[in-house]
């Protein structure tokens, strides 16, 4: 170890990899279906390409969690996204290319991409 | 679109194990395979990551596993119980709601850690990293703003500086006595140029108290790097940490922690690029209680028997080998980065006037939630032993706490409400000690307490001095006595006089304080220890040889279950007939009070 920045440098490449570690609340979630349904339909890439961005963008703050059968499974993978204070954005038949342009404009941009929500995708 | 590969590897989900000896002994060794396993089978091993941590706290309830991102706090949880944690939360994302610890579930919605009970009013310092990185991964230590106190330390400041930031800060060592740590730092640095040592004291010894083997197990890097920067405030080269031998996972993680520490020249030479060098190596106690003494500690680190020697010269001035020596305690080593990072102000927010920052606490005895505790200095032992704790099992009531072990005193329920600081608890006749808190209920005798510690003590008198070595012996006679029924008022007296020689007249610590249990029970149960000696009656039905086992004869339906059970016959009767215990015979055993079906038998 020979200067602070070598320090910094694996601090940052470990923190992003263990940060999850810490109960946050406030943040942006992001919630993946994760039932047999959402599985079967494809929802693991779709997780995973997630996370990958977010780490890749260092979002802060940014909870990237799974859950159940969301109940609409012929509209699996379901990706749900919350912002405090807002309502949520049901995203349907994601693809992790999609995953991957949702969080550059919804999370980063903060423009939900309505072409891909339930109310729009599914007409 | 394309996207670049990421080579990092990234899990989406964090499986932390405690690996703590608390979680280590209710099994949790077992499950880290077994989550391999299961993982493989389920086909998402490399999206989750299992991790070896070190201690929750919440011993009573181990083995502990928590998943991350959600925060799910798993408890007691069996080997099989890690299959349907992989198959439903891992895999599928439903969380195992019957396996949460039942306080961290709101309605549908998991609690924060942070909002549960055993959380709420703890305050995190020393154990900031404990049960949140792997302590074999250096990287995570980093990762959690590790070794940039040392960094800045060095690049930045002057020792003096740093001395003057622990000065501000008010910190006072956590072994017991509460000696102002900045002190001890300047008076070594004051010393002439030269050799000078840098000790660390993880020789706990008390009953009951694991607060440093928990530091030092789920965060070994936080003391290597305090004693790095205490060594460069007083211009030191080398430092010991002294630790029991059993100890054995503490002492495994310390040895990976100083491997990887020297590898990434955090010890060694020039440190961070400047003319700083520290080497650091541990030496293993052999188990004996005096050695947690200063200077008996040094004289065993010599390589010679462990004795303590008359203070002054005191070890900053002329320790190990001679030479200026700082000892201070792993707690209080494990606050210094803290205090460093975010400045004196911060700490000195934190606290009581006198004493500030936080203490650890081991909690144990007769309370639901056993475990590893820290508060803010201040927290009343009310809120330690009914909220934090969870209060005494089975309905019992609180009758006493005691702190500080072998040198500490008890408090009663009148005094629950006290802060607990260095100067609250010694107003009060008892003192922080190391940490070890013993809750006792209803059901605890206070003389048989005071034997129990006066009998560690005597045990490990080294025998040195003539006060603590016959001494204490003399006083675990006289309890031996009351507690047998033969004790009179007079004892009493001699066991008041005797507890002020011994106190004034011992050479260490160790025989200084070891009268204090019988002291504070005295002082506080006085009318205990008089039924002994004078009704030659034990209140709590704890000493054997006052007890006696009585049959209700209008209870007693003569079944002689009891008697078929007596294990020496002194239980005779007549089917059908109110039965009778030979009280010269009765061993006091009290299986006849188990085994009846009707309740007719208790101690008197």
């Amino acid at each position: 170890m020979k200067s602070l920045a070598e320090l910094e440098a694996i601090r940052d490449k470990t923190l992003s990899e263990i940060n999850m570690r810490t109960d946050r609340q406030g943040g942006i979630r992001i919630v993946v279906g994760m039932a047999t349904c959402g599985i079967a339909a494809g929802a693991r890439p779709v997780l995973g390409a997630i996370i990958e961005e977010v780490s890749k963008r260092e979002l802060k703050d940014v909870i990237v969690s799974q859950t159940g059968c969301i109940g609409v499974c012929r509209l699996e993978p379901i990706v749900e996204v919350y912002r405090p204070g807002e309502e949520k954005v049901t995203y349907v038949m994601m693809t992790p290319q999609k995953a991957v342009e949702m969080v550059t404009e919804h999370i980063v941009n903060n423009k939900p991409i309505k072409k891909y929500t339930i109310g729009e995708a599914d007409k | 679109m394309e996207r670049e590969v990421i080579t990092m590897k990234l899990a989406r989900s964090h499986v932390l194990v405690c690996g703590g000896t608390g979680c280590t002994s209710s099994g949790s060794e077992k499950l880290l395979p077994e989550f391999d396993i299961q993982l493989e089978k389920a086909g998402i091993k490399n999206e989750v990551s299992v991790v070896k941590t070190g201690c929750f706290g919440l011993c009573a309830l181990g083995p502990i596993v928590i998943v991350y991102p959600e925060g799910a706090f798993y408890s007691m949880v069996k080997i099989e119980d890690v299959k349907t944690i992989v198959t439903e939360h891992l895999l599928k994302g439903r969380i195992v709601k019957e396996l949460l610890y039942d306080d961290s579930i709101d309605g549908a919605a998991i609690k924060p850690l942070k909002d549960v009970d055993f959380y709420k009013k703890q305050l995190r310092i020393a154990l900031k990293n404990c049960g949140v990185i792997d302590p074999e991964e250096i990287d995570e230590y980093i990762a959690f703003d590790g070794y940039k106190a040392l960094g800045r330390v060095l690049t930045e400041m002057e020792p003096k500086q740093v001395i003057d930031i622990i000065k501000q800060s008010k910190l006072r060592g956590r072994g017991g006595a509460g000696f102002p740590t900045a002190i001890k730092w300047e008076f070594a640095a004051n010393q002439p140029e030269g050799k000078k040592y840098v000790c660390c004291n993880a020789d706990e010894g008390d009953p009951g108290a694991f607060m440093d083997r928990s530091v030092l197990e789920g965060d070994p890097h936080s003391v290597i790097e305090a004693m790095a920067i205490a060594a460069y405030a007083i211009g030191s080269d080398e430092g010991y940490i002294y630790i029991r031998a059993e100890y054995p996972i503490a002492v495994r993680r310390l040895n990976i922690a100083i491997e990887q520490a020297k590898k990434y020249g955090l010890l060694g030479k020039n440190i961070f690029g400047t003319d700083f060098s520290f080497d650091l190596s541990l030496r293993l106690g052999a188990g004996a209680f005096v050695c947690g003494e200063e200077t008996a500690l040094i004289t065993s680190i010599e390589g010679k028997r462990g004795e303590p020697r008359p203070r002054p010269p005191f070890p900053a001035v002329e320790g190990l080998w001679g030479k200026p020596t700082i000892l201070n305690n792993v707690e209080t080593y494990a606050n210094i980065p803290q205090i460093i990072l975010n400045g004196a102000e911060w700490f000195l927010g934190i606290g009581t006037e006198k004493s500030k920052g936080t203490k650890v606490f081991a909690l144990g005895g007769k309370i639901n939630n056993t475990g590893l505790v820290e508060v803010p200095m201040g927290t009343t032992l009310r809120e330690i032993v009914e909220e934090i704790g969870g209060g005494i099992p089975n309905g019992k009531k609180f009758k006493a706490a005691q702190t500080g072990g072998p040198s500490g005193g008890c408090i009663p329920t009148e005094l629950i409400d006290t802060p607990i600081d260095y100067d609250s608890l010694i107003e009060i006749g008892a003192m922080m000690g190391s940490g070890g808190l013993i809750v006792m209920d209803e059901d605890s005798c206070m003389v048989d307490i005071a034997k129990f510690f006066l009998k560690f003590t005597v045990d490990e008198s080294c025998g040195k001095c003539v006060p603590c070595r016959i001494g204490t012996k003399r006083m675990l006679e006289i309890l031996e006595k009351i507690t047998s029924g033969k004790g009179t008022v007079e004892d009493i007296e001699n066991l008041k006089k005797l507890a002020g020689s011994v106190k004034s007249s011992s050479l260490c610590g160790l025989g200084q304080t070891a009268p204090n249990p019988v002291l504070s029970t005295l002082k506080y149960f006085e009318d205990e220890y008089m039924a002994h000696v004078i009704e030659k009656r034990c209140p709590a039905g704890v000493c054997k040889d006052l007890l006696r086992y009585i049959i209700d004869k209008e209870k007693c339906k003569g079944c002689g279950i009891c008697a078929k059970h007596c294990p020496v016959t002194a239980i005779s009767g007549e089917l059908k007939k109110p039965y009778e215990i030979d009280q010269q015979m009765c061993i006091k055993c009290g299986v006849c009070e188990i085994k009846c079906p009707f309740k007719a038998i208790s101690r008197k």
